[in-house]
């Protein structure tokens, strides 16, 4: 969904750009809360593991693909503000490096695959997991609905974008339709990388797993009332 | 189950990345991606403009100068996945809460009258 040079007006990228800007500073901030000792080897890891992935384009119909965004991904394994900072350095160097994603657009890109989905996937997963069993077991499956619904959402962004500052007269209803649509189908792809590569993390280190604290300061409770009853 | 280490846990997490963007990369679509399929057939894609680092050495995830598309794109892969891993873990260190141990003797270190 990387957003090139010229899709969008100037005064429309700068705007995007000051909104990331603060994004990334605010992220920068918060992550501090998010990353001690322990946890802060993982923010690497989610970065390259999202960098990598993005590579893989999957096919989703009729000669069009799509690959992971993995804002829901990054957020729910290393919280919200690492996850945007994880993806912010992924769409730096693929910008830069790799010339994917315009220089101009670099702040639309990083409001789009980084803000909104990181926002959309987190606030999602922590919705379900309000309702669904406090289980180590439900992790995988809200984060894989969190990326779900990332995906669409982060389309519709960009639509909205587009009617500000699009290049073209492009007609609203049929651009927000194209674009939900296709991203309807990638997002089904994003639910399973995502789901994926959270159950095997959750598997071998639940504790490393930011989406899964809650989850497991419950069950730490539980286990020392029985301690208490015991002794 | 012998507990994983954090350090085995990155090590494999990393070997897998490295695999997916050398190796896997390759056996991707190469078909537009959704918002490239849409600009295309809504007729907005004429508007993109050249990109300013299209000269880059890896530019289009492609190594200059290595003709065999396969060697090319995985070497891509791999030189930005350990650009990625280099400055995210760095950031990651430079933002991080350090051991409370650290940060007490830190505050102690600059509350010190006269230090």
């Amino acid at each position: 969904m990387h957003v090139p040079d010229g899709f969008l007006d100037a005064t429309t990228s700068m705007a995007t750009g000051a909104v990331a800007v603060a994004a990334v500073g605010v992220a920068l901030r918060g992550a501090r809360r998010e990353l001690d000792d322990r946890a802060a080897p993982l923010a690497g890891l989610v970065a390259t593991f999202v960098f990598a992935t993005q590579m893989l384009n999957f096919p989703v119909g009729a000669g069009t693909s799509g690959h992971l965004l993995g804002g829901a991904l990054a957020a729910i394994l290393v919280g919200p503000f690492t996850g945007l900072l994880c993806l912010s350095v992924v769409l730096l160097v693929q910008c830069l490096l790799f010339a994917d994603g315009g220089i101009t657009a670099l702040g639309t890109n990083i409001d789009l695959m980084g803000v909104v989905t990181v926002a959309v996937g987190w606030l999602v997963f922590r919705a379900l997991q309000r309702v669904l069993p406090k289980r180590l077991s439900s992790v995988a499956p809200a984060a894989a609905v969190g990326a779900f619904v990332s995906v669409p959402a982060a389309a519709l962004c960009f639509t909205g974008l587009y009617a500000v500052g699009g290049q073209a007269e492009i007609p609203l209803g049929t651009l927000a339709a194209a674009m939900v649509g296709w991203h309807l189908i990638i997002g089904l792809g994003e639910a399973v990388i995502t789901g994926l590569a959270v159950a095997s993390i959750v598997a071998v280190r639940p504790d490393l797993v930011y989406g899964a604290r809650r989850v497991l300061r419950t069950r730490a409770l539980e286990v020392r009332t029985a301690d208490g009853a015991t002794g | 189950m012998r507990r994983v280490s954090t350090r085995a846990l990155v090590v494999a997490g990393v070997l897998v990345a490295l695999l997916l963007a050398g190796v896997g990369s390759y056996y991707a679509s190469s078909s537009p991606d959704g918002l490239d399929r849409v600009a295309q057939d809504k007729g907005f894609a004429r508007t993109e403009r050249p990109h300013a680092a299209d000269d880059s050495p890896l530019a289009g995830y492609d190594t200059e100068g290595v003709r065999n598309r396969r060697v090319s794109g995985g070497l891509a892969g791999v030189a930005g996945s350990l650009v990625v891993l280099a400055l995210a873990s760095g950031l990651a260190l430079a933002v991080r809460r350090r051991a409370a141990g650290r940060d007490a003797e830190q505050r102690d270190l600059a509350e010190r009258p006269g230090g």
